[in-house]
């Protein structure tokens, strides 16, 4: 018993570390949404993006664009593709001003009526809790104990933090938006969150069922060093997927993809880095108090 | 004996899905390779051409949202005033010529849509201006009455679908055959005596948007508003014949909530890359298995690939339509489809060094992964459900994308719990059985 207890490694002793990691990016995170906030799409705001592909120069098409009384949001202009945000249009509106602009080929055209964004951010925010209390009690009832799914909803927490926060920032620098899709990775994020803290909590309950005589932070760093490998292994082969379809894959899911990479690594990070600690961290804290 | 019994669900499983996956008509030098379409009557009716359908983001298209304001028409009527426009607008299309449209009306509160999906259609504000135009019903007379007359020779009167109350079907009280019942507004059923009172023995046309609905032959002046048509009608065309009759009488004004267009050619565009794309991760995901795990990666990558084509048999046999984010769902399980053998490879690895035999290590490593693999996937069935929402929950999402993902999700980790529970399992058993 003595030496089983002097062999391993003990992880979790820098717990301190860990939290520091995640604050270095959830600190900067927050204050971004705090201060910038996310840049919603047109999805929440309603309006209208067009995909063009025409030869006409950028000041012209914003001319023809005023007369014809449209507001531009934005444009951008790659190899002759344009992409123009704008006010939503009606079909008289986007007819004329497409007749006005001339040899243009229609790529995509998407509009949302400004009363449709708002039906989808409390759409948004029922699916978030939703999810959220569905797992919480499932967690809660696998583990018979509010402890475990607590700590699991805290590093899911985490994990939406993080990804917020890297979207805030995205879209404050390189005006990256959040749409319909970054509301399905943030939901996805969740489970995989969850998943991963899963495979930790079980091994857990497994050992303090076969070694009932070690202390609670012994238990959870050998749950800890035995899921490790798991745990990495997992996430690489999901990595390698996601990595792959966002160097390669289409631009319409780029960044929800990008957004599934960061919540996979944040995931992974979480469920050993965050969950397992706060379980220590509120073990010590009860015994304390008794 | 149970492996062997298997061995041979296993195979026999794959064979069938080898052969739903085939492509269609595809040339290796004499032979024709095709999957078959299945085409069942009974006992219950199941047709399957057996091709992977696509989403309108892929095959290019439109996609509208139309919202029917309803504040000027009863509440009582509502739901038929939509089914009317629904109806209209299904017609106008078939007028225009798009296969396999999409209408669909969704209800929720005081919120009336109607749903259309016109996949393909390559000039999609034509086949829009199409749909938001109102329906018009108008009654038009024959001034001079001759035996050749064409429609064309209709002249139209004051008369409109605005006048028109109601239309209903009745049933004669002799005959006993459906007949229209038309009940007009008090100004309308002034009209209707004005017109009936020149054309008494001649006929008087109904125009829905411009096409003859119905010629009845007027028999003398009516007045009061009320009026029957009784043709030779079935129950079922008196009943399409109200709808129609009731659309033109309820024109509910439509709006446009949500419009997309894609061209084609950015779909095929984005299908090839995320294919791509999907084919290296699977060539990494792959390799990576066989490095970390030697020969059990080599029968994990088998349980992967045989994944593979089940996945494409159910996508095929549902079937589900394809879109870009379900595409990345399909990809992304992949990914996580080799999670439960990662979970009970790490197992048996530690069964072996606790000094435990092969296959004894192999056989604890499944039970004892089986509790984390459970619970752990468990918390991602709960988010596909939220995310796909299948009982159309008004407070929840339903947006097309947002279902592609998650259904293709859910499948997959469906159909990967087995694959990596079950035919991993077997094939292990079998293949230590060899040895």
């Amino acid at each position: 018993m003595q030496d089983t207890k002097l062999k391993i490694l003990e992880p979790m002793k820098y717990w301190w570390l860990y939290s520091l990691i995640s604050l270095c990016v959830i600190i900067p995170g927050s204050y971004s949404l705090v201060r910038y906030g996310l840049k919603p799409s047109i999805d929440f705001t309603g309006g209208t993006v067009i995909v063009w592909r025409t030869l006409i120069n950028e000041s012209s098409l914003r001319e023809i664009a005023k007369s014809a009384g449209i507001d531009i949001r934005e444009l951008s202009n790659a190899n002759d593709i344009y992409t123009i945000t704008t006010n939503p249009l009606n079909q008289e509106t986007y007819q004329l001003f497409k007749s006005k602009v001339i040899d243009v080929k229609e790529l995509s055209y998407d509009t949302v009526g400004p009363a449709l964004g708002a039906e989808l951010i409390q759409k948004t925010l029922t699916a978030i809790l939703l999810a959220a209390t569905l797992i919480l009690f499932y967690v809660a009832y696998r583990f018979k104990n509010i402890k475990f799914g607590v700590s699991a909803i805290i590093a899911m927490l985490h994990d939406s933090l993080v990804l917020l926060g890297v979207f805030s920032l995205l879209g404050h620098y390189l005006g990256v938006e959040v749409d319909t899709l970054f509301v399905t990775a943030l939901l996805t994020i969740l489970s995989f969150s969850v998943h991963d803290t899963i495979v930790v909590y079980d091994r857990i309950r497994e050992l303090k069922k076969k070694h009932g005589y070690l202390d609670f932070d012994d238990i959870v760093n050998r749950a800890i060093l035995e899921t490790m490998g798991r745990s990495i292994n997992n996430s690489m082969t999901i990595i390698f997927m996601l990595l792959s379809m966002y160097l390669l894959g289409g631009d319409t899911t780029k960044w929800f993809i990008f957004a599934l990479l960061v919540g996979t690594i944040s995931g992974t990070y979480s469920s050993t880095f965050t969950a397992a600690p706060l379980l220590i961290v509120w073990d010590k804290f009860t015994h304390r108090k008794k | 004996m149970i492996l062997r019994r298997n061995i041979f669900f296993i195979v026999l499983l794959l064979a069938v899905a080898l052969i739903i996956d085939a492509p269609k008509n595809y040339q290796i030098g004499k032979f024709t390779l095709s999957s078959p379409s299945i085409h069942l009557t009974r006992p219950f009716i199941f047709d399957r051409e057996l091709v992977i359908k696509q989403g309108l983001d892929l095959q290019g298209g439109t996609e509208v949202t139309l919202e029917a304001d309803m504040s000027s028409v009863k509440p009582e009527d509502r739901q038929d005033a939509l089914n009317s426009a629904r109806e209209i607008i299904s017609r106008r299309i078939d007028m225009y010529g798009v296969t396999e449209p999409s209408i669909k009306t969704v209800v929720s509160q005081d919120v009336y849509r109607i749903l259309v999906a016109l996949p393909g259609v390559s000039n999609p504000d034509e086949a829009l201006n199409l749909i938001g135009q109102t329906a018009h019903l108008d009654f038009r007379e024959l001034p001079i009455a001759t035996d050749t007359a064409t429609y064309a020779d209709f002249k139209t009167t004051d008369l409109t679908g605005k006048d028109l109350q109601k239309a209903s079907v009745t049933f004669n009280s002799q005959t006993g055959k459906p007949e229209i019942g038309l009940q007009f507004t008090k100004e309308g059923g002034d009209k209707f005596a004005e017109v009936t009172g020149r054309n008494v023995g001649k006929p008087v046309a109904i125009f829905l948007d411009g096409i003859p609905i119905s010629v009845p032959t007027v028999q003398q002046k009516i007045e009061g508003g009320q009026a029957v048509i009784n043709g030779e009608y079935t129950l079922d065309e008196a009943k399409n014949m109200v709808i129609t009759l009731n659309a033109g009488a309820l024109p509910v004004p439509i709006t446009i909530l949500k419009q997309q267009n894609i061209a084609p050619t950015l779909g095929a565009e984005s299908v090839n890359r995320s294919l791509k794309a999907g084919g290296v991760g699977l060539a990494l995901v792959a390799l990576f298995m066989i490095l970390n795990y030697g020969w059990l990666g080599l029968i994990a990558d088998l349980g992967l690939l045989i994944y593979g084509f089940l996945t494409l048999a159910i996508y095929k046999l549902v079937p589900i339509t394809i879109t870009l984010p379900g595409l990345a769902g399909f990809i992304l399980s992949i990914g996580m489809a080799v999670d439960s053998n990662i979970l009970v490879f790490e197992r048996m690895k530690e069964e072996i060094r606790k000094g435990n035999d092969w296959k004894r290590s192999m056989e604890l490593g499944f039970g004892k992964a089986w509790d984390s693999i459970k619970d752990a996937n468990v918390a991602t069935l709960i988010t596909t459900f939220v995310l796909f929402n299948p009982f159309d929950w008004v407070f929840l999402n339903s947006s097309g994308m947002v279902r592609g993902f998650a259904l293709t999700l859910f499948l997959g980790i469906v159909i990967s719990l087995f694959t990596g529970i079950f035919v991993t399992r077997n094939l292990l058993r079998s293949f230590h059985a060899r040895h």
